[in-house]
């Protein structure tokens, strides 16, 4: 039954990932992208690390994803151009995916040279998936763990800071001016005698 | 894993069992949701001194049932310009979204499809998958005003997701547990132990705080929803319906049915979240009561409370008037989330310290 699921699920994560590359609409390939995450989640889940599938999802198909979405929507694609540089960038990116396939090569003969270690349990000692994550996190790599916050604090500032500008001229609404305006800050009742004016 | 999938004996036996319970809690699901449509229809009509929908059955109780002939045997417009496969798939997914959420929804003790241990942040990865029918309905569409619809409701979804979020680690500080039914049971034994009145003396210095967190999380909930006053997405007055201008007959429907479910959800979550999920406000005795009459009890006071839930949320939009999206964008991250974010600090910082000196 796993092991249906397992094959299952990863056909279906090769053959999106090969549709990301494979389509001609850029959106097309992001929504393929999607389910590649989305099903990547699920293969999490069959492992029995639930609590990372569903960061995964939150954190790749809720928010980043939303936003790559977000931007390849509003561009204006020439499908025509987009097909011109194919031949010139062709060797660039034929080098480019040999070397990847390459790493897999040695990645997949280094893990097969050594032992399977027995079953794998993500869940040591019966804990809650979060529970166990937590106290390795909070405790041997609690260093690591607050320089990735670092690194991430830094380059959220950096992000404001690079869109951050300031327009002299734009009227901006207050809302705490607004609510504490009262009559007598706006308006002057004026009684007119006729045929005098102001 | 085992825990993942506890349903059932036999392999393809306990597959077999799950999928009844999911067809009966579906078919449940879209009962309620007709009356659930009709009561918002109702509570929307009395605010403005109307009868609201009246012909179709006694009181109109059979309207949401006429509607939903109505918009099937319609004739399926796709525009020409329109991305078809998208077109259609963002409707669906949207629906089957807003379905695969109750998975982890315990209504009463022990009923419940999948009791997971991360139960609550599956609802929010699920909830968070939301703005995907929207988008793709809007980009598919190939038409301006959808496209703005889509794109300001990704926006706004993305903004109020993170203050969601927030509100959620602080019930899960509390709690110390992501899983539902664990959550709703650390606030038996009375409404003075519900996450938003909590006046249990040992907790009565957070009460603040966590009512605070509940105001938040139901403001949250409406703009995740895209309810008014946050209905920016499809505000008529600016872009005709937004997402939804080149929806009609099916498609539209799975649209509305999909959106109400998603503010039912939003309504179960507040009530496990805060308002103490099945357990009643003043403890009854159970005695030797069977079984599953305390389990029917259960599930009526758990549906009383979404009720409760969706009436406010009706009222909302009836009696507020929409919000500009810039003041949106600026309640959403410039209130909300320095609230939220302080009150984690709070609450972590309350349970550490009386962890610390044993209070």
């Amino acid at each position: 039954m796993l092991l249906i699921a397992f094959y299952i699920l990863s056909s279906v994560v090769v053959l999106s990932a090969l549709f990301v590359i494979a389509a001609r609409n850029p959106v097309h390939s992001v929504l393929w992208l999607i389910c590649a995450f989305f099903t990547s989640a699920g293969l999490l889940v069959l492992i029995g690390a639930e609590f990372l599938a569903m960061l995964l999802v939150v954190v790749y198909v809720g928010a980043v994803a939303v936003l790559f979405l977000f931007v390849v929507m509003m561009l204006d694609v020439d499908f025509v151009e987009l097909k011109q540089g194919f031949l010139s960038y062709l060797p660039a990116g034929a080098l480019l995916g040999l070397a990847l396939l390459a790493e897999i090569a040695v990645v997949a003969v280094a893990a097969s040279s050594r032992a399977p270690s027995g079953t794998f349990d993500p869940k040591p000692g019966a804990a809650t998936n979060a529970e166990a994550l937590s106290k390795v996190i909070y405790t041997d790599n609690l260093l690591l763990f607050q320089l990735a916050g670092v690194v991430l604090l830094v380059a959220m500032i950096g992000a404001i800071v690079l869109t951050l500008r300031s327009r002299p001229h734009v009227r901006r609404q207050s809302a705490a001016q607004q609510t504490t305006r009262r009559r007598k800050d706006a308006v002057e009742l004026i009684d007119v005698k006729p045929g005098q004016g102001l | 894993m085992e825990r993942m999938f506890e349903w059932g004996g036999g392999v393809w036996g306990g597959v077999g069992l799950a999928a009844l319970q999911v067809l009966a809690f579906m078919v449940v699901l879209l009962i309620s949701l007709a009356f659930l449509l009709l009561m918002d229809r109702k509570v929307w009509a009395a605010v403005q001194l109307r009868k609201g929908p009246n012909v179709v059955g006694p009181f109109g109780l059979l309207q949401s049932f006429a509607d939903f002939f109505k918009f099937v045997f319609k004739e399926i417009v796709i525009p020409a310009g329109a991305n078809k496969t998208v077109f259609i798939l963002a409707p669906i997914l949207t629906l089957t979204l807003a379905f695969v959420g109750w998975a982890v929804v315990p209504v009463a003790p022990g009923w419940v499809i999948a009791d997971l241990n991360v139960g609550v942040l599956y609802l929010f990865a699920i909830s968070s998958l939301g703005v995907y029918g929207i988008i793709m309905g809007g980009w598919a569409s190939n038409s301006k005003y959808p496209f703005l619809g889509a794109l300001r409701s990704a926006a706004q979804m993305v903004s109020y997701e993170v203050s969601i979020g927030f509100v959620i680690i602080t019930v899960l500080l509390l709690v110390g547990s992501m899983n539902l039914t664990d959550i709703v049971d650390s606030q038996a034994g009375g409404i003075w132990n519900w996450h938003a009145f909590l006046l249990r003396p040992d907790r009565i210095l957070l009460f603040p705080v966590m009512f605070t967190m509940f105001v938040i999380f139901f403001i949250s909930a409406l703009a995740e929803t895209n309810r008014p006053p946050f209905d920016l997405p499809e505000a008529e007055s600016e872009l005709v319906a937004g997402y939804q201008v080149e929806y009609s007959s099916t498609p539209y429907l799975l649209f509305m049915i999909g959106e109400y479910l998603n503010i039912v959800m939003m309504c179960a979550m507040l009530t496990i979240l805060f308002f103490g999920g099945w357990h009643s406000p003043i403890p009854i005795p159970v005695g030797d009561m069977p079984d599953w009459l305390v389990s029917l009890g259960s599930f009526l006071m758990f549906a009383v409370k979404v009720i409760f839930f969706f009436f406010l949320f009706a009222m909302v939009k009836a009696i507020v008037p929409r919000y500009r999206y810039d003041q949106l964008m600026r309640l959403g991250w410039k209130i909300f989330l320095p609230t939220s974010l302080v009150a984690v600090i709070l609450v972590s910082g309350y349970r550490v310290f009386t962890h610390q000196f044993g209070i």
